[in-house]
C-alpha cells in the first residue's frame, strides 16, 4: 500500500502586518486552496487547522472555526498546536486520517495575526516555567540564533558578511514572489547599515512577526486519479520527531543543554529531516529545492547542513558560489523565505509545502527552480516541535 | 549578606564561589541543570529507570561555547534599565557535566571583550530590582 497523498490545491493570503482578523487570511488561503484543486468546499471531508495561541478562543480551535467560517457542511474537524511545526502536525494529522482509509480529501489550514515586537511570555510570576525563567535573567528570542551564528563564526570562520548574502539572495527571490510581505532587493550595506539585535546579528539578519494564512487540499492517490488529477505533486514524508536525549544544542526556551556525560549528545535538527528521509525512502542527493526556516540568516546556513545538502562547515562555501540561489546547484529559499515573509506561526510550515508544491508543478514563475522533481522543508519551534515534509512528483 | 535570590533553590548565595544546583541520577549518573523537582522524582535519560538524585554543586567554571548580547531591551518579566543598558549572554560548556549553561555575563563585560572556548567562571550579581542571580564572567 503506499503511503503517500496527493497536494490538490495550495493557496495563500499574502503576508503582511494587515492587522485584520486571522480567520479572514485562513479562509482566503482556503478558497485559493479550493478553486485551484478544482474541489467543492462540498466535498471536503475533513478540516486540519492549525491553532493559534493569540487571537482567542477561536485560534485555540482554529480547525472548527475556519469551517464555521467557510460554512458548517458537517466535515470533521481536528486542531493541531505545536509551536512553529503547527501547520505540519495539522498535515500530519489529515494526512494519517486520509492513509487510515477514513477519508477521501482534507483541508489543512493556518492563519495568525501578530502583534508588534518580540513576542512575550505569559504574564504572571511563573518559576516553573522554562518561557518565564529565561525572559526574567535577559534571555530574549534572538539570544539562540546569535548564540548558534557566532559559534558558525568560531567555528568554520563564517562573517558576518555571510549571513548577510543569505538576507541578499532571499530577498532576490522574495522580489518575485507576490505573497512575501516583503518584496524590495536589499544589498549587503542595507543589512550592514541596520541596527544591531543580538551580536553578529543585525535587524535585517532576524525574521519578523507577520500576519498571514497558508492552505492545501490534500487526498488519497485514488481520489486525485478520479478527478483527473493522478500526477499531481506527492507528500512522501513528513517528520515531526521530538529532540532525543540528550539535546546537543541550547533550544529556546531552555536554559540549558542536557548532560551529556552519560549518553552522547544528539543534534534534533539534523534528526528531524534524518527521519524524513527515512520515510521516503530516498536522500539528500535527490533535492532538487529546499524551503527551510530562515529564523536568523545563519540558521539557513545551519539547515543547508543539517539536511545534508553540504558538509558540516560548507554551507557558506555553497551561498558564496551562489548555489543556493535560483539557477543554481540547490535552490534554498526559492519563496524568499521567513526573510521575505516575517514569521506567521500556524501557517509558516504549510507555506513551506505551497512553495514546493508550485515549484514541482512548474508554476513559481520567475522564481521557478527549472526541473525540480524533490523538494524538502525543515522547521523548528519551541518547546521540541519541529518538522521536515517531502514532496516529489 | 541577605541577598534575595531571583529563583529559590537554582544556585548558592555564596558571594566568593558560588555554584549552580543541579542534580545527578544516583542510578546513570546523568546530571540535571535546573534540579530535579516534584513529589515522584525520575530520571528523564530514556535508557535509566532511577528515581534517586543527590543534589549537586554543578562546577563553576567552563569553556565559552558562543556569546551574544541583548542590544533592545527585553520584555517583561525582564526589568530593565531606563533606558535599557545592552548587555552580554553567554552560553558556557561545564566540562564535567557536559553541559551549556546560558546566562548573562558581568557589567561591564562587552562582546569584543569575549572568545569562544575562553575560560568562564560563575559570580553572582543583582538584577536591576536588586534580586539575585548568577552571572559568567571571564576567568
Amino acid at each position: 500500500m503506499s503511503n503517500e497523498v496527493a497536494v490538490l490545491g495550495a493557496g495563500m493570503h499574502p503576508w503582511g502586518k494587515w492587522g485584520r482578523n486571522f480567520v479572514e487570511y485562513g479562509v482566503h488561503a482556503a478558497r485559493v486552496a479550493l478553486k485551484d484543486a478544482g474541489v467543492k468546499w462540498r466535498d471536503v471531508q475533513f478540516v486540519s487547522g492549525g491553532a493559534t495561541i493569540r487571537n482567542g478562543y477561536p485560534g485555540f480551535v482554529a480547525g472548527a472555526t475556519f469551517a464555521q467560517a467557510l460554512g458548517w457542511q458537517g466535515a470533521e474537524v481536528n486542531t493541531s498546536y505545536a509551536a512553529c511545526a503547527s501547520g505540519s502536525q495539522a498535515l500530519a494529522a489529515a494526512r494519517a486520517k486520509i492513509l487510515a482509509g477514513h477519508c477521501d480529501v482534507a483541508l489543512v489550514i493556518g492563519a495568525d495575526t501578530t502583534p508588534k515586537g518580540f513576542l512575550k511570555p505569559q504574564p504572571g510570576e511563573r518559576p516553573d516555567d522554562p518561557d518565564w525563567v529565561r525572559f526574567r535573567v535577559g534571555i530574549t528570542n534572538p539570544t539562540y540564533f546569535a548564540l548558534y551564528a557566532r559559534r558558525r563564526m568560531a567555528l568554520y570562520g563564517d562573517t558576518q558578511e555571510d549571513f548577510a548574502l543569505v538576507k541578499v539572495k532571499n530577498s532576490a527571490h522574495g522580489f518575485e514572489n507576490p505573497n512575501a510581505r516583503y518584496r524590495k532587493k536589499f544589498s549587503a550595506q542595507d543589512v550592514a547599515d541596520s541596527a544591531m539585535v543580538a551580536d553578529p546579528l543585525r535587524l535585517m539578519d532576524v525574521c519578523a512577526t507577520s500576519d498571514g494564512g497558508a492552505a492545501l487540499i490534500i487526498s488519497s492517490v485514488e481520489y486525485a486519479k478520479k478527478i483527473g488529477k493522478g500526477d499531481a505533486p506527492r507528500i512522501a514524508a513528513i517528520s515531526t520527531v521530538t529532540p532525543t536525549y540528550a539535546s546537543e544544542t541550547v533550544e529556546m526556551p531552555d536554559i540549558a543543554t542536557d548532560s551529556s556525560a552519560v549518553v552522547a549528545a544528539q543534534s534534533f535538527r539534523a534528526n528531524l529531516p534524518k527521519k524524513a528521509y527515512e520515510e521516503a525512502g530516498i536522500g539528500p542527493e535527490d533535492v532538487s529545492v529546499a524551503e527551510v526556516y530562515d529564523l536568523s540568516t545563519a540558521l539557513e546556513l545551519d539547515w543547508m547542513e543539517d539536511l545534508q545538502l553540504c558538509e558540516r562547515g560548507e554551507a557558506a562555501k555553497l551561498l558564496r558560489a551562489g548555489e543556493t540561489t535560483v539557477g543554481g546547484r540547490i535552490p534554498v529559499n526559492p519563496s524568499g523565505g521567513l526573510a521575505c515573509f516575517g514569521e506567521a506561526v500556524p501557517a509558516q510550515a504549510l507555506a513551506q509545502v505551497c512553495e514546493l508544491t508550485w515549484q514541482l508543478r512548474g508554476q513559481a514563475g520567475a522564481r521557478q527552480v527549472q526541473g525540480a522533481k524533490v523538494g524538502i522543508t525543515a522547521n523548528q519551534g519551541l518547546f521540541g516541535h519541529g518538522s521536515s515534509v517531502i514532496i516529489k512528483k | 549578606m541577605s541577598a534575595t535570590p531571583v529563583l529559590e533553590g537554582w544556585f548558592t548565595l555564596d558571594g566568593e564561589q558560588p555554584h549552580l544546583l543541579g542534580s545527578q541520577c544516583q542510578s546513570c549518573g546523568t546530571y540535571y541543570f535546573p534540579q530535579i523537582r516534584g513529589e515522584a522524582k525520575f530520571c528523564r535519560n530514556p535508557d535509566c529507570e532511577g528515581e534517586s538524585f543527590d543534589e549537586v554543586k554543578l562546577s563553576r567554571t567552563g569553556k565559552l561555547w558562543s556569546y551574544t548580547n541583548a542590544m533592545y531591551q527585553p520584555p517583561e518579566p525582564f526589568v530593565a534599565k531606563d533606558p535599557h543598558e545592552p548587555y552580554a549572554i553567554a552560553a558556557v560548556e561545564l566540562d564535567a557535566e557536559k553541559m551549556i549553561v546560558l546566562g548573562s555575563v558581568v557589567d561591564g563585560i562587552s562582546v569584543e571583550q569575549l572568545e569562544v572556548g575562553m575560560a568562564m567562571e560563575l559570580v553572582l550579581e543583582a538584577l536591576n530590582d536588586g534580586k539575585v542571580t548568577w552571572k559568567w564572567k571571564p576567568a
